[in-house]
């Protein structure tokens, strides 16, 4: 082989993994994010069954249902729109009324959120950030949540 | 007073970086061997006052000194021992201290060890590296003091986050930071190589212990982190591609090409400029890093406390360093001397593939985590890039990447035989083809897929143990001349052989527990069982324990399997009263490299118990593979060549003997 050809060879074969490695960024991009949403966003944006999405705002008080075999029932609100979640598994350890969560999954048919995940915050003080973010679009913050962590807590093993 | 010490010595040792990043730069620029000549004795004293700083601050918290607001935020004095002095770190302050005080370890290391380095590297070397000190404890200084106090102190602490109150503690954050800054050293050799206009091979031969030392503790450190999530937050997961975790994959990728493309320069003295630029890269994937966790910019458990102004001043370092060393790529790296080039089918053509496919992953890692931040930024629309963006640009990359590992050590420098390799791997792969055969006789359910990816596994092992068998000729001398050819064999090749069968074992771990894992949820009565892939967990109840500062509900299980009482275990839900706040201890089973995995939820008032119980095969695989990879790069690192550092060309021409072509 030439100079020429050998470096050719390396620059071609560069560019080839580099796009193989775009094409595969932009099909991911595609198919695998997921918004997060507040109940509000949720009616405004007319987020359909089957979209899969991240639901975040306070547990309602007085909402949990605890029913056999783990199933859950709780509503998420952000203080003007409330959904219901129904979600089956062990809750996280500071899953409570009155506070901040996330859960991801998607609307079934009858307008309830069928969680697969569910995110709690990982200490007494903080909230998750978008939860805050979100509270404080519509006007529900109060200055004594902290922002802070989020990690999750209960698998997505649906 | 203590903590006014720490303070006052970080104040000197600010003022010694600035000197040190200053004096011998501008020694080197004139050659004058005076200024040049300040350089180690600096960073010497640099490191005594920054150590000094550190030991107060450690003091402060042994101590339980709560009149200091980090130790009073972070801290209690019912704490043991061990916890109160990893809470140094378990916080944004103090972690940003073991960031710096690691720092001028490894300032202090290249003062005492580079003795054999020429002047001007050595001087400007230090100098780059005082410039990241200084930048730092700029840093802790202005906005993140950790030896604050506060007027009247309180008599008890508010406890460190009980998540930290854990042994991982101790090791997984010092660790990380060896390899974060430890890349800081390749960062300033690649500076002060730019600065000089001249590169060469000695410099990769250099540089190579350094990234190898960094390489290692990262390694450790991931794999570390790796396992502290999987037993702590009691789901069993090891890896959430969460964008703290990719923070410390993504400089570990650019160091993995760097340590592979140092190697062609030191051997070949070809891909000088693109070595330069992954040094550069890897430490600034490192800046990256540690702004994602400690900017507040991500929300997780990492990050220890929200203040814009921190956010906006580690920024702006990350600009300085990142934005400065590229531009001055850009203007200097013209001037550097191009090496030559290479056969395609080669060593150096292989280990061109791997820099690619590396380096493409980690791009992918990059724009997966920098992405949702862009996007939040730009548009306010919030979204999470999770596992299935991860599983679909960065599995496809490493796949290749992993297929073609083994054939890298079988080929020459210069020209390789890709056929001849391909002849000697022969054996490897009918091994990984019995191991998909097997695996998808006696697996049930999973992914098809997976059965390729334990034969990828077990291929790259085997292909690792290849070239050992390869280099020793077992079988085809007697034992007594294998064995002399083994222990003759330089270390560095045993090392490659350790870290490259470390990868396969990681992968086939990975690949196991995801396909075949299974699990249970349930709620469980006293008397009642549970059935997971062979064995019977008995529920047998529960029961209160103390700690030192936390309350433990206990339960009770029996493990049996076919029908013999096999052990017990005792996951817990663990209450701490100083900031009301509950953790999940699981309980671990080994079996052989499988582990059962049982976690507990909140004990209902009928006796019952939620519990998650997992079967998880091979598990402990992938952290072996990791350790694995630590031991081979300790292999490596010992090598006399890299010991040696700098080439001594009278003396190797008597050794060539020894050593067999590699």
């Amino acid at each position: 082989m030439t100079r020429k050809q050998r470096r050719l060879v390396l620059i071609g074969g560069s560019l080839g993994v580099l796009a193989v490695a775009v094409a595969l960024m932009l099909s991911a991009f595609r198919d695998s994010i997921v918004f997060f949403n507040s109940p509000s966003d949720v009616l405004e944006r007319h987020v359909g069954p089957g979209t899969r999405i991240r639901l975040g705002g306070l547990v309602k008080n007085g909402s949990l249902v605890r029913s056999d075999g783990l199933r859950v029932r709780f509503e998420v609100t952000d203080g003007k729109t409330e959904i219901p979640v129904a979600y089956k598994g062990v809750l996280p350890d500071l899953f409570k009324e009155g506070q901040g969560v996330v859960a991801e999954g998607a609307l079934d048919g009858s307008g309830v959120f069928d969680a697969d995940t569910i995110l709690a915050k990982h200490d007494e003080t903080y909230m998750p950030k978008e939860v805050a973010d979100a509270l404080k679009k519509s006007g529900h913050w109060k200055d004594d949540y902290a922002p802070g962590a989020a990690l999750p807590v209960s698998g997505a093993s649906k | 007073m203590i903590p006014e010490l720490g303070h006052y010595a970080l104040i000197l040792a600010l003022g010694i970086a600035l000197i040190q990043s200053s004096m011998p730069i501008v020694g080197a620029r004139t050659r004058d061997p005076l200024l040049m000549s300040m350089a180690a004795p600096a960073a010497l004293a640099h490191f005594v006052f920054v150590a000094i700083a550190f030991a107060a601050l450690a003091e402060c918290y042994v101590a339980s000194d709560f009149s200091v607001l980090n130790v009073f935020e972070n801290s209690n004095s019912q704490m043991p021992l061990i916890y109160r002095l990893t809470s140094v770190w378990g916080n944004h302050e103090g972690s940003m201290m073991l960031w710096v005080s690691i720092l001028a370890v490894f300032g202090a290391a290249v003062a005492l060890f580079g003795t054999n380095l020429p002047a001007t590297l050595k001087a400007n070397a230090l100098g780059v590296q005082a410039w990241i000190a200084a930048a730092f404890e700029l840093f802790i200084l202005t906005t993140s003091n950790p030896f604050l106090r506060i007027a009247e102190a309180p008599f008890e602490g508010r406890d460190l986050n009980p998540i930290l109150q854990d042994p991982g503690l101790a090791f997984h954050p010092p660790l990380l930071y060896l390899g974060y800054v430890g890349f800081s050293i390749t960062f300033s050799f690649a500076i002060a190589a730019l600065l000089e206009g001249r590169i060469d091979a000695a410099w990769a031969r250099w540089v190579r212990p350094w990234v190898l030392g960094a390489w290692m503790c990262l390694t450790l450190g991931i794999a570390g982190g790796s396992y502290w999530a999987y037993y702590e937050l009691g789901w069993g997961g090891f890896w959430f591609w969460d964008p703290v975790e990719n923070a410390s994959l993504m400089p570990w990728l650019a160091g993995t090409a760097l340590l592979h493309s140092a190697l062609v320069m030191e051997k070949r003295e070809a891909l000088k400029v693109w070595t330069i630029l992954l040094a550069i890269l890897a430490f600034s994937l490192s800046l990256i890093g540690t702004f994602l966790v400690r900017s507040g910019v991500l929300t997780s458990v990492h990050a220890f406390a929200v203040d814009p102004r921190r956010g906006i001043f580690i920024l702006a370092i990350l600009i300085i360093f990142i934005g400065g060393a590229l531009a001055l790529y850009a203007w200097r790296a013209p001037l550097l001397k191009q090496g030559g080039l290479f056969a395609p089918i080669s060593r150096e053509g292989a280990l061109v593939f791997n820099n690619l496919f590396l380096v493409c992953a980690c791009a992918t890692v990059v724009v997966g985590t920098l992405y949702p931040l862009a996007l939040e930024a730009l548009t306010g629309d919030k979204i999470s890039v999770g596992p299935p963006f991860f599983n679909a640009t960065f599995g496809p990359l490493f796949i290749p990447l992993m297929i073609a590992m083994p054939f890298g050590p079988l080929m020459g420098w210069k020209r390789g035989d890709l056929l001849g390799a391909a002849q000697r791997l022969l054996v490897a792969a009918l091994l990984a083809a019995v191991a998909v055969a097997a695996s998808f006789a006696l697996a049930h359910g999973g992914p098809v897929l997976a059965p390729f990816g334990i034969g990828v596994a077990v291929f790259v092992m085997a292909g690792a143990v290849t070239d050992i068998v390869e280099r020793t000729m077992v079988l085809r001398l007697p034992l007594h001349a294998t064995l002399r050819r083994a222990w003759g064999m330089p270390r560095s090749a045993w090392g490659t052989a350790f870290a490259h069968f470390g990868i396969g074992a990681t992968l086939f771990g990975i690949v196991a527990v995801t396909a075949w894992g299974s699990e249970r949820i349930a709620e469980v009565k006293p008397r009642q069982s549970l059935e997971i892939a062979g064995y019977q967990v008995t529920f047998d109840g529960v029961f209160n324990r103390t700690g030192p500062n936390y309350r433990d509900v206990v339960g009770h299980f029996t493990v049996r399997h076919a029908g013999q009482i096999i052990g017990v275990m005792e996951p817990s839900r663990r209450t701490f009263p100083a900031r009301e706040m509950a953790t999940t201890e699981a309980a671990l089973m080994s079996r052989g490299v499988s582990q059962l995995y049982l976690s507990l939820g909140d004990a209902n008032k009928d006796g019952s118990v939620p519990v998650r119980l997992y079967f998880k095969p091979y598990v402990l695989m992938i952290w072996l593979g990791a350790l694995l990879m630590f031991c081979g790069g300790a292999l490596s690192l010992s090598d006399r060549r890299l010991r040696i550092g700098a080439p001594r060309p009278a003396r190797a021409k008597v050794k060539p003997a020894l050593q067999p072509a590699e």
